[in-house]
Parts: structure tokens; sequence; C-alpha cells
């Protein structure tokens, strides 16, 4: 691949090389890649009709992808191209964060396909959901929505690269045979290669997706298996790899953005007479601000642009801007945190209820209670939000480090006006998203910028004071729970009024109410075999953009109701392992809408129950493999905690060790995963030993606080990220064998890290016999 | 108008003396191999070699680096212990959005070139300020183990 500056040489406007390597930045690159002379499988791109006819009965379902806008597309002309010589292209449609998508679902085409995955490359899509289905990167749903489609893209290939092979021998089909890139004729051994036979078989009917003959999982060269490294993996070690904020074109201007500290305010006045005298300063511009909800909307604010980002910074610097705080100037996470305290502490919406718990815990012989706390997150991806637009004769082209491409393709196109085939996002690589790329503010303003500039090419850089203080946080939240233990130790009730901001605040009036998706994160769902339970949900109201963060109301949920499973165990005098599998009972499959949980992360009731036998496998395996009740000496302990959520099963027991000046470490964490079948276990392990120190993250340091509405932390001095140092020594994860091939998938993006929090104060009780309520962990264990 | 030798060859750069060397490298020169984290050097996603010592490129100002060898990412495969520590990388699956390697790769070489056998403590030391949000780290542990030669899990 170039390097970034001969890319700037070679990506400006009219150039036309045959460069096949920068191949997720610019439209025209992704065209001629799949264009390339010789070229034959992938005929008339970029027209769409091939993709319209093919495309899936999107929303005409309701559940899984089949209810995802634009549902799926699984048409091979849509997604593979083989060149002459014998090169395969396979699109990726959705974003890489590090997940591994762009290694994985190739992968998967290319098993079926018979494709040599050293003759491979990968294709970045842009936003075009028409075309490829649906694009939108979360909810851990990439590989468990597209695995199925993208199976078919390969076999439909393979197929009709054997029916051109069995055309031109004049043999019937069934005597021809697809093996690592080539078709071979079994009687006789002749073989032709997929380069040779590309332009034939472009030609011929794509086959029937009920024809198409799937591999048997014994089959698969690479599915399963998790050997083929990561796709970009050189190209990142190098320094090669493409970002957002690495875009560069001729021209390109630089800007900056200060933007209201509260949300909802407004610029009243300001002063650019010094920005302006900053050597490169070019132009101050300022962008309106939007009225509520927030939605993904820029927040408006003053914008420096200037010949590079250094210049840009300065002249921020120097602006003097007087700011209308607006209604939420008064927000103070203190304040805030009382508040909710009052509010769990009284009756409230109900929102399941089973038995009478009220008569239960009157009759109980023993009562417990807790609160929970929990406070705002930012994702805090290393790479901060960046965007670059540029508008030329009325079309707007856009580099981008975004999870929703075509969320991000219709914004754009909104606000500047425009139709939306005016419109191109092109997907570079994201330095992480974790949620927050998720919404696209910051490439509105990108192309608001441009059309300020006449169209010029803009990047707007989000420092990382931007990001902090202007994320879509993960919401603050007062868990509290109440139970009745019997005079044997039994549970009989199970009391849990649950208060946090909803993410609906951000898109529309504030109901103060959580919604039924962050009510079926492991709060309203939860399986135990419990006579006796109520769910409520007391108001709260938001003061901030709430968004999701990985994992979402998942992490809240896990961090009290398995903290509070563990206080009960000690309460009854039980090992927590024991009694935690008693709660959940007996292996079951329950239909979740009897947990009262109506979303189930989107699938369907039938083909996803929730399993408490899987549920009970992997704590029984978690807890074998952390060797479970062995002794250690004082001041180390071991903390289990499982859960469930992205139709994925998660058992995990951390280990910790708390010396005598009270500074926590982490020698070892173990997590079982059931995440049914498995396409790429070594990128699957990789997810949840990073899921894992996200986790450790969160609970020990994690913290925005809010005063007189703005964020107090600024830059990661202040709101810290575990390091190496202090992050688990030894992560072990034990991925439960899965089951056959035709099984649905779970998701691995996420579910990972809600069930660190708890596990790891659960050990810190198990160690200290101090117990931690309030998150993050901070300082609360030193002594003096 | 700044020179600079960067990657064994010498640029001109036409912006203050003031501008940090990272701001340079990317918006002039091109080489965003290097990345913007934090800007007050508490992330290390911007570590680049001067004279052969990691430094933080967001907080060292053109003006200081003049008459110094300033290696980036996009040379350190030139360099054997940098095409070691990237092999090992590749080998053990290091990267996972992939947006602090290139300083987590450039701190991870300059230990190797001090200590090329780096005990548990001295990777702790050289490495915890390069953040990773992905969680990268007990990879990152075993490839340098792995690049040096050493066991990957040390009792």
């Amino acid at each position: 691949m170039k390097n970034a500056a001969e890319f700037l040489q070679t990506n400006t406007e009219q150039n036309d090389t045959d460069d096949y390597l920068i191949d997720n930045v610019s439209r025209r690159t992704f065209i001629k890649q799949f264009a390339l002379s010789g070229f034959v499988l992938a005929v008339g791109l970029p027209t769409l009709l091939r993709a319209d006819e093919a495309a899936a009965p999107a929303a005409s379902g309701k559940f899984g992808a089949d209810a995802m806008p634009h549902g799926w597309v699984d048409n091979p002309l849509v997604f593979v191209a083989i060149a002459a010589d014998g090169a395969v292209s396979i699109i990726c449609h959705r974003s890489e964060m590090g997940q591994g998508i762009r290694t994985s679902l190739p992968m998967v085409v290319a098993d079926e396909l018979e494709a040599d995955w050293s003759r491979v490359h990968v294709v970045q899509a842009p936003g075009d959901e028409k075309r490829f289905g649906n694009q939108d990167t979360d909810g851990s749903r990439s590989m468990r929505h597209f695995f199925m489609p993208m199976r078919r893209v390969g076999a439909a290939a393979r197929q009709m690269l054997e029916a051109a092979a069995a055309a031109r021998w004049r043999v019937p089909v069934t005597e021809v045979r697809a093996e690592q890139h080539r078709i071979l004729h079994i009687p006789n051994g002749k073989t032709l290669g997929y380069g040779e036979l590309a332009k034939a078989a472009a030609k011929l009917p794509v086959p029937d997706r009920d024809s198409l003959r799937l591999k048997n999982s014994t089959e698969f060269r690479y599915i399963g298996k998790g050997r083929q490294g990561i796709y970009d993996g050189r190209d990142i070690v190098s320094g090669r790899a493409m970002y957002g904020i690495d875009t560069q074109l001729k021209g390109l201007l630089y800007a900056v953005v200060a933007r209201p500290p509260v949300l909802g305010g407004k610029v009243l006045k300001y002063d650019a007479s010094a920005a302006l005298k900053v050597p490169g300063v070019v132009k101050i511009v300022e962008l309106p601000s939007s009225p509520p909800p927030a939605e993904f909307n820029p927040l408006g604010g003053v914008a420096v642009i200037a010949s590079n980002t250094w210049a840009a910074i300065q002249g921020r610097n120097a602006l003097k801007i007087e700011w209308n705080d607006g209604e939420h100037a008064s927000y103070d996470s203190l304040a805030y945190k009382a508040e909710l305290e009052a509010a769990v502490r009284q009756p409230s919406k109900v929102v399941r209820q089973q038995g009478d718990v009220d008569a239960a815990l009157q009759g109980a012989a023993k009562r417990l209670e807790a609160e929970y706390y929990l406070p705002h997150l930012a994702q805090a991806p290393m790479e901060p939000p960046a965007a670059t637009a540029r508008i030329s004769k009325g079309h707007c082209e856009i580099w981008t480090c975004t999870q929703a491409p075509q969320l991000t393709r219709d914004k754009v196109a909104k606000w500047l006006k425009l139709p939306e085939d005016k419109v191109t996002v092109n997907v570079t690589l994201l330095g992480g998203g974790f949620g927050r790329k998720s919404k696209p503010d910051y490439v509105i303003e990108a192309a608001l910028l441009s059309q300020a500039m006449q169209g010029k090419p803009v990047k707007v850089t989000w420092t990382r004071e931007d990001d902090l203080h202007h994320s879509y946080f993960h919401t603050v939240s007062l868990e509290r729970l109440e139970a009745g233990l019997d005079a044997q130790g039994k549970p009989v009730a199970w009391l849990h009024r649950t208060a946090a901001p909803s993410i609906s605040s951000t898109f529309g009036p504030d109901s103060k109410q959580q919604m039924p998706v962050e009510l079926g994160m492991g709060v309203i769902n939860v399986p135990f075999a419990i006579d006796n339970l109520r769910i409520e949900n007391p108001p709260a109201a938001a003061h901030t953009r709430i968004g999701w963060f990985r994992s979402v109301s998942n992490i809240p949920h896990a961090f009290a109701v398995q903290s509070f499973v563990a206080e009960m165990a000690a309460a009854a005098g039980r090992d927590h392992r024991d009694f935690l599998l008693d709660l959940i009972g007996p292996a079951r499959r329950i239909d979740p809408t009897n947990l009262g949980d109506t979303w189930n992360h989107g699938e369907s009731p039938a083909l996803y129950p929730v399993d408490t036998g899987r549920l009970r496998r992997v704590i029984e395996t978690v807890t074998r493999e952390a060797s479970w009740g062995r002794q250690l000496p004082k001041g180390q302990g071991l903390g289990l905690a499982a859960h469930y959520s992205f139709v994925t099963y998660v058992a995990v027991v951390v280990e910790v060790a708390v010396d005598e000046a009270g500074k926590l470490s982490i020698p070892r964490v173990d997590v079982a995963v059931d995440c049914g079948p498995q396409v790429n276990p070594e990128r699957i392990r990789a997810q949840i030993e990073g899921a894992c120190i996200m986790g450790v993250s969160l609970a020990t340091l994690g913290e925005i606080s809010f005063k007189n509405g703005a964020v107090q932390q600024d830059n990661f001095h202040a709101y810290q990220l575990t390091r190496i140092d202090d992050a688990p020594r030894e992560i072990k994860v034990h991925l439960l064998p899965p089951a056959e091939f035709d099984t649905p998938l779970g998701g691995v993006g996420e579910p990972g890290v809600p069930p660190i929090a708890p596990a790891l104060c659960n050990a810190i009780f198990a160690a200290t016999g101090q117990r931690i309520r309030q998150l993050p962990i901070a300082d609360q264990l030193l002594k003096d | 108008m700044t020179t600079l030798n960067i990657n064994g060859k010498s640029r001109k750069i036409n912006l203050p003396s003031d501008t940090p060397l990272l701001w340079a490298l990317r918006d002039q020169l091109g080489l965003t191999g290097t990345k913007y984290g934090c800007g007050m050097a508490v992330c290390g996603a911007c570590t680049v070699h001067i004279d052969g010592e990691p430094t933080r490129a967001c907080v060292t100002p053109i003006s200081a680096a003049v008459g110094k060898k300033i290696v980036t990412i996009e040379a350190i495969e030139q360099d054997q212990t940098g095409k070691k520590v990237q092999d090992a990388w590749l080998n053990l699956g290091v990267p996972q959005c992939g947006y602090c390697q290139a300083g987590q790769v450039m701190a991870a070489t300059a230990l190797l070139k001090n200590h090329p056998q780096p005990s548990d403590a001295d990777i702790d030391k050289a490495m915890s300020g390069n953040l990773c949000r992905c969680g990268t780290y007990p990879r990152i542990r075993a490839a340098i183990k792995q690049a040096a030669g050493l066991p990957e899990v040390q009792s």
C-alpha cells in the first residue's frame, strides 16, 4: 500500500490510478477495484439493478436481520468480484472497529466459495443499504445476522464457477468440484482456475437460494478455525492502515469546533479577532445549534478552519465565546445521584410482576436491601470522532470512521438538502467505536463546514477534550434491590427498582422511563426461579445526550443483579456458585416474553429462548476452570458473575489480590462463553479479552461527572482507562464447544463486558469483606 | 522553514517552530501512521523515536527535533528489532482496532533495544504510557516476550 503522502498525490480528482490497495478510502477506488481490467464476475457496478432484484425480503419478517432497516442481501454479484488473474475481491459491508469483521465476514464468503484466502482482497463498502443490506455495526449483530447470507453469497458464486467449467468442458455439473481457487473435473483431473472462468460465470444466472449447496461444517476450511490472521494486520503494525482521522485530500482544510459546554447551549456572542491572527487560521464559521431532541444533530458552536490541525486548535484556544447554557446548566452529578436515590426509595411504575413480593418480604426470615450506583461513562475510542467532507458539482463525498454508514448518508443528505444519491459515505477503518461512532453528529459538522467553504474538502477532528465533553454518554444509574430469604436461606422475594435516564431522551420528548430495549438488558428478564418478583422503573430525567456504550444497560443491571445475588448467598451462608445455580433453577428454555421481555435483542423468541441450561453450563465451566472454592491467602479472593446478553451466555471468575495498603491487582480472569457456533474463534477470544479489560476499566476507574451542566473530565489524566500494569495479568477464555453450525449464532462484541464489574467486586468482597456498591472503585479500597 | 531528519531523509517543514512534531508529520508530510490520541502525552498513540528514545510527538515542538534522527512507524520495519516486534504482533493477533498499535509497536521496539530480555516489570514500565481502549494488553505482553525470544507466560 502507498503511504499517506503518495496517497495525497494520487487520490485527487480525475485520478485514474489502478492502485488496488487504498481500499477503504475512496469510492472511486472502490469502484475501480471492482471494475479492474479483466474483471468479471461482478458486472455493471455501480448500478443497483441486480442488488435490488436480489434484495432480501427486508422487514417482511419481524426478527433478526429481517427486522433491521434494509434487511440483508445475499447476491454474489454484489459482494464478489473475480479478476482475470484470479484475484478475488470480497466486499465487507460492516464497519471494522476492532472486532475483526473485515477478516471474519469475507472469510465466510471465501470458505463457501472455495477461494484461496491468500488471493482474497477485502473491499470496504460505502454506505448503501439498498445495495448491501443493513450496515449498522452495533448490537453485536454482524456475524449473527450475516453468517448465512454471506455463506449463500460464497456458495452461489462457487456454483456459478462450477457451472461455467462444466459448460466449458461439456460435462455434467455433477462431475465438477470447486477446490481452492480452481474447478476440478473429477473423472480426469482437469482443472480451470477461477480467473479463467470468471467471465463466463458472470453471464450465468445467479442460482436460486433453494438450489444452493452449502458446505457441511466438516468441509469448512476457514470457518470455525480462526487461522487466517487479521486481514489489516500488516497495514496496522506498519502505520499504513487508514482511519477516519487520516484522510488526506488535495487542498484539504482542517477544522476544530468549539461546542457549547452544556447540552442545549448556544453561542451568545464571540470574538474571533485573536483566533484569526493565529498563523494558518483561514476562517471562523459559526455552526447553528439545534432544538431538542439532540438526535444525531451537531451541537453547534464556532468552528476554526485552518491549514493544519494544530493551527485550528490554537485558533480555537484564542476564541472568546460567551455561551447561553440553557436549561441543563444546573446538572450536577452529586445532586443527581441524590435524586436517583430518592426515586428508587419509593414505589414506582411496575414493569414486571409475579406473585406477591410485599407479602413475601413481610414473611421472610431474613431481608436484604442494597443500592448500586454507576456513573456516566464515555466510550472514548482511541481515535476520536473525525470526518472529511468535500462537495463538488452538487455531490457530497464523505470519508469517515462510522458505525452507521447509511444513517450517516441520510443525515448528511438531509442537512445539505441533497438527494441521498448525491451523498457518498466512504467508510474508513475505525479506531474503536464502542457505540460513539454510531452517531454521525461529527460527520454533519464536516459536511456543513465544507459547504461553508464552497465545497472545499474539510476535515473535522475532535480533540480528546471534545470527545470526553460531547459524547453520547452511557447512562447514569441507581439500582435498588430488596430480597427475602426463608429460614433455609432460600430466596422468596425479589424487588428491583432501576432508575436511569433513557437513550430515548436523545431522540424524542424525555419520558423519563426506560424503553423495553433497556429493560430487556438484564433487569426485567432475569431468569430466576423465584415465586415473588417485581421490577419497577422510577423516572429519571436526562440532562445530557444519552447514548449506547458497548453492552449498554447490561452494565449497570448486571453489576447490581450479580452483586446482589452474591450478597444474598453470603446472607444465606451458602456458596455463591451453588446459590446462583439454585436461583437460576433447572435447565429450561424460557420464552423471553414470559419474562416481560418483548425485545429479546431483536431476535425470535422461538429461535432464541432464554436457555437456563446454557447459562448454568457457562457457570459450571468457568468455576471448574478457575478452580472455584480453592483456598487463597489473606487478601486474595475469587468472585463470580454470570450474565446473558446479546443472546450469548457469559460467566466470569475474577481473582483479585488486595494488599495491606488497599492496592488492587488482578492476577487472573477466567471467562466462559457460549455464543453458539464460533465462526472465528481466535477473534472471539480477542473480543472477550478486550471486553474483560474494558469491564475492569469501567469498574475501577470509569467516571464522567457533571458540574454546572458541563463534563468535568478533560482528557485521559482525568478520565482514566486501565493501563497494561493494572490490567488482569492473565485472561483465560473458555469457549464452550459449539453446537452444529445450523444453530443460531449469538453476539460476541458486547456480552463479555457486563459480568466483569460484579465478578470483580464479588472477588474484592471475598478478599477483604468490603462490599463495593458504587462504581468506579477508584480509591475506595485504599487505607488512609 | 525547519529541516528535520525523518526516517533517514531530510524533510522541509513550513510550519511555526512551536508546532508539535505530530501535526507536522501528519498534516504536512502525510505520515499519518503516527496517531493523535490526547495531545498531552498521556496515551502514547503518537510515540516516535528521536535519537532512539521513545518520544511523544504530540508535545514535542519541531524545533526540539532539529538535528536529531526521527524514526516513525512507517520506517520501523527496516529496523531489525522493529520487524521482530511487528511479526510477533501479527503472530499473536495483537491488534483489534489497531489505532494505538503504531505507538505500542514503537514503544515495544524501544524497550527491546534497551532491554533485550525484559522482565514483566520492565514491560509494565515501558508500556504503561500507551493506552489501548480495545484491551490488547495481555497479547502485547506476550508479543513482546515472543519478540524477545522469551517464554510467553512467566510464572
